[in-house]
Parts: C-alpha cells; structure tokens; sequence
C-alpha cells in the first residue's frame, strides 16, 4: 500500500508578486540625466485606494527590463497618481529614458517608512537635500507646504554639483510662495549662476548662526537625504547645535530586488531598509553598523 | 509528542509507503581524493540508493525549496500592453528523507524570515506547506558545532524522527499524518528500558563534539569588535567566491533578473540566490558599492548571521552544520573566525 500525501492548497501571500498596472502619462526632463515620470495607476479604484506616506518607495517594474525601487516624489494627496524623479544610471532607468508617454509599467508598494511630518506640526522643518536627494524630499517638502500653517519656520536647503543639475528648478518659485526659506548651494558655478558656491554645510552653518539657539534645539525637526557622505557631515553639526537624535530623519539608500525584506539585499545588519527604513531617524542609524 | 519504535528492517517499508510521492534524501555522490564518501541531497527512486548513515551532504537541502533558479513570474506582451502570470511553483509534495537536527532547524530559522513579516513569501511557503519531513540522528563530524548553536536536537518542524538504536528506531512523532504513516508498519510502544536506551544515545552523541564555538555574550563582542583588524585579515583569504552562502542551509538572500524573448513578446523575471561575499552584492544604480572590500562584505555575513538575527529573532541563523568551512577554497571556518574576533577583546 502506497500513501500519497495530501496536497495543501496555496498559502497566504497571494499579494506576494502583485504590482499594480500603471501607465506613463507624462515625462518632463529635468535637467541631462534626470526626467519627472508622471505614473498613473490604470485601475482608478486601485489608484483612489492607493494611499502612501511621504518618504515610502515604489517598486518600479518594466516587463522583461527590470524592477527598481524609487522614492516617489509626488505628494500623498494624489494618491495613485504617481511622479518618481529618476536618473538614468543603470540598465532599466536607461532603459526608461528611452520610453515616451503610453507605456504600461507595473508599480508595487507603497513600501517602507515614511517622514512623520504629522508628529512635526508645530515644529519649524529643515529640509536638506544634496544632489538627487531632492528626490525624496519633494514628497514631504510637498506635504508640509499642503498645511502650512501647521507649521513653523520652513527652510529647504539644498546642494547640487553644478547650477545645471539642479532638479525642479520651475517649481522653486511656487515653493517661496508658502513662505518657505529656500537656499541654493553649488559645487562648481557656471555662466550665469548668481548663488553661493560651496557645500551645503555652509547653508547649514549659516541657519544655525542666525537662529534662536533654543528653539532650534528643542523645535526642530529635520529631515535629510543626499549621499552617503553628506549625510555624516550634516547630521554631525546638527546634533552639535543641539538638535536631538530622534528628531533627525534620514532616508538611505541600499540596493533593493524586492521591497518585501525577502532578498536580503538592503540589509544593514539584520535592519532591512525596505521595510524598517528607508526612512530612518538618526537615533537607529547611530544603532547601525556601516549605515552612512 | 508521541514515541514509538521498531525494527529497522521496517523502515524499507516505511520508505515504500511513501515512494508514491517524490521523495529526496541523502544520496552518495562520489569520493574524495582520499576515498571518503561525498554525499548530496537527490531525489531517491530506490530505499538501497537512501545513505541514511551520511556523514553530511555537501549542499543543504536547500535547492528543493529555495531553489537555486526560479521564476517569480512571466509577462506576456502584447499591443503595447502585458499580462503578469504567477505561478509558486509548488505541484507536488515533497518528502525529505533524513535530514539531520541541524538541516531541519534550518527550516525554522528560514520560516521565522520568510513566513513572517508583512509579506510572507508564497514561492517558499507553498513548498514548505507541502512538505512531509522524516529526520534521522547523525553522528557529530569534527567540524560540526550544532551543539554550540543549540541546533544538535530538532523539537519541531518535523513530521517523524528516527534515532538510531543498534537494531531499533526510536520515533518520534510530530504530526498526524507520521501517526497514521506509523499505523502501515510494524510498531510499538517503546518501553522504559528503550526510553533509557535513547538517552544514553543522545548523550554518547553530545561527547563526540570536537568543534565548538562561544556564543556566549557574542552579539555585544561583535558590535565592540567591529572595527578589529582580525576582520581584515580574514577579508585578505576570502575569494569573494559564495561559495559558502550556496552550501548554507540559511542563506537566502537573492537577486532578480529579466528575460525577454527575441520578438518580445514573452519575458520572465528570475530570482537567483546569491551571496553577500559577492563583489556586487551591494552595489547600487551610478555604481556605489556599499561593501567594496571583500572584509568588509566577510564581516557582513557573520553579522547577520550571528547578531541582526540574533536581534531580529532571538536566535542565531548559523546551525552549526559547518558546511561553509568544509566547502570553502580559502579554509575559513567559523569557529576560527569567531574565536579570532573574541580574541581581539
């Protein structure tokens, strides 16, 4: 006699692979190596149900191409309605340069942590960005500036090599408009650039200096992303001037093959970026070896 | 649990009850240079080809239900538009015959990662829901250290375990189906000189360790460690190979790739298992690598292993099976490694 085993049915996870089918409604070029996707959930339920936090990621998929992890840098007000700013760096974002309006790309997430702008009202807010940090930051700059008056003192600070690799350039004035400090450093200057040149440091000390010491130590919160080295430079004068820890957030960046904490690629330890991060604040990146 | 015993000249049949479905055990691969057994993981069509005296298999379990290639799901193309399938991959059930304590606490470390969280994984899950395992008592290797591990002994995640007792099995029964498998052969009650006899076999088993590693206090001695010079003297010997991660019965990390065929009208995306010694293994878009030097990416491993698991459950991911110092070209073991850190205090 012979027994044959029971066949268990499928288990739970039938999410597991799903992404969403979106469409590329739009592409705006940035500036040589950067365009603003605009992505729009096909399904409009789907799109309606499509709820984020700002400083989540989506997981970008282009059939037979790749599937890549970015920022989204539209505000969560919009919902399935989606803008991610992405560089062509490797094989699909270069891939993607080269796909117009129409295409059909699938979106999984909304993944990961978010900036706790909510738990900042009442704060002033200190957004500093360097390079393609602007990415992510565009999401709570865009979501602080939807309720205003909640809060305090609003400064963006942010850092790009040159004049002509700074992103959302059109969108700068708009941003003023909310009564927002908007300062502008550079690397190197080309013809026509009448800002300061130097490193973002330098915007930061200058804020500092021309604060009130107390309230900037005790209602301020600040939200940070750029490349790894900046990260250690800014996070270091700010906890200097007395900015606490926890009040510190950070989103990293690691290479990611599935959002899910599955791959094991984005480990920091046994921390996962995709699902205890991206957004962390410096309190647990202090807790982790080799984070920044 | 539930306990029973009979005589091994019965475990053929208990083999054949189950021949109708796939069955894998350890198989014998080959020799070395020096005349001793390979053993590997295969499917087992005959009971005479099933070496249940196996010292260890070279490869863990692992490929049948991680396997080393996998589709995670094909796209059909068509006017401007793509359909996504998704298929697990799970058809069958599979029965694992003879896997040691250490191979089946691998499974339990793997389902606390994979089967928890928010997003338990259904390639892996759907496999290990129909699995039927038979474990089997092992005789310690010198380079096994599952003791240290606290891995020598499975308490679950199995169906049935045998442990060997000269003319006898000892079974012991987790799970219904093992009972009713049980019920097809010749078995009995055990009684209490056989309840003394699997003692003392368990015990003459806990005196043959040789191997042996200290955790004790070591998620600390790690993370106060971890600017040690010994960490870059290791890195110096790593081949950067990974060939340690694909004999782990742990490791399980991976990384995706796309296919499309020639007309494009049909792609597939692919998970491969890879390994945190790999150059690449962190680099990101524009080319920064996280971990550039191959200590650092050496150290990386025994930090998830032996601390970011410790935290994240409790446990250590390492079982102690000592496949990774066995296969490994450059001669790094993990006792070594972990005593040369501890020694560094």
């Amino acid at each position: 006699m012979k027994t044959e085993l029971d066949f268990i049915q499928p288990v739970a996870g039938e999410q597991f692979e799903y992404s969403y089918k979106a469409e590329i409604t739009n592409v705006y070029p940035l500036t040589r190596m950067e365009k603003l996707y605009q992505i729009q959930l096909v399904d409009p339920v789907e799109r309606e149900q499509f709820i984020f936090k700002p400083g989540q990621f989506v997981m970008l998929e282009l059939p037979g191409i790749g599937d890549a992890p970015f920022s989204i840098s539209s505000s969560p007000v919009r919902h399935g309605d989606l803008e991610l700013c992405i560089r062509a760096a490797g094989n699909m974002t270069r891939f993607l340069d080269r796909v117009g309006r129409g295409t059909r790309v699938g979106i999984s997430g909304p993944f990961g942590t978010h900036f706790p702008v909510e738990k900042m009202e009442g704060e002033d807010i200190l957004l500093i960005a360097g390079g393609l940090g602007i990415a992510p930051l565009r999401s709570p700059i865009l979501a602080v500036l939807e309720k205003r008056s909640r809060y305090g003192q609003v400064d963006i600070m942010y850092g790009a090599r040159r004049p002509s690799e700074l992103l959302f350039g059109y969108e700068y004035a708009m941003w003023r408009q909310f009564d927002v400090g908007l300062n502008i450093i550079v690397d190197r200057e080309e013809p026509g650039w009448q800002g300061p040149v130097g490193l973002i440091t330098e915007l930061l000390k200058q804020r500092i200096a021309d604060s009130v010491p107390d309230r900037f130590r005790e209602h301020t919160s600040v939200i940070v992303c750029g490349p790894p080295v900046m990260f250690r430079f800014v996070c270091e004068l700010l906890i200097s001037a007395g900015v606490p820890v926890e009040k510190i957030f950070v989103s990293l960046e690691r290479r990611m093959h599935c959002g899910r904490g599955k791959c094991c690629r984005c480990n920091i330890g046994s921390t996962y970026t995709c699902l205890d991060g991206p957004v962390f604040d410096y309190w647990s990146v202090l807790n982790l070896k080799e984070a920044i | 649990m539930l306990f029973k015993v009979f005589p091994v000249v019965e475990l053929i049949r208990l083999f054949q009850i189950l021949a109708a479905n796939r069955i894998v055990g350890p198989v014998k691969k080959g020799e070395d240079q020096h005349g001793r057994s390979l053993y590997d993981f295969g499917v087992v069509h005959d009971f005479s080809d099933l070496r249940l005296d196996y010292t260890q298999t070279i490869h863990s379990a692992k490929n049948y239900f991680l396997p080393y290639r996998e589709d995670l799901c094909s796209f059909t193309v068509q006017d401007g538009d793509w359909h996504k399938e998704v298929d697990y991959g799970a058809y069958a059930p599979l029965v694992l015959f003879g896997l040691h304590s250490c191979d089946i606490n691998a499974l339990n470390k793997l389902d606390k990662v994979l089967l928890g969280g928010r997003y338990p994984n259904p390639f892996y899950g759907e496999k290990r829901a129909n699995m039927f395992i038979v474990g089997h008592s092992c005789n310690p290797q010198p380079y096994c250290f599952c003791k240290s591990m606290g891995t020598d002994s499975a308490l679950r995640g199995f169906d049935l375990f045998l442990t060997r007792m000269d003319d006898l099995y000892f079974a012991e029964i987790l799970s219904s189906r093992a009972f009713h498998l049980l019920e097809q052969i010749d078995c009995r009650e055990p009684d209490s000189s056989e309840h003394r006899r699997y003692l003392d076999e368990m015990e003459a088993k806990e005196s043959q360790f040789v191997a042996h590693v200290d955790t004790s206090d070591l998620t600390k001695i790690l993370d106060l460690e971890f600017q040690a010079p010994v960490w870059k003297e290791w890195g110096e010997k790593c081949l950067s190979c990974g060939t340690c991660a694909q004999v782990c019965p742990t490791c399980y990390c991976y990384g995706v790739e796309e296919h499309v065929d020639m007309v494009f009208t049909h792609a597939r995306k692919e998970k491969q298992l890879y390994s945190c010694n790999l150059l690449d293994f962190a680099v990101v878009a524009g080319g920064h690598n996280f971990r550039p030097e191959s200590h650092t990416r050496l150290k990386y491993r025994y930090y998830h292993k032996h601390r970011g698991f410790v935290e994240a459950f409790e446990e250590s991911l390492c079982v102690g099976c000592g496949r990774c110092g066995q296969s490994c070209l450059a001669h790094i073991t993990v006792p070594e490694v972990i005593a040369s850190v501890r020694a560094s205090k």
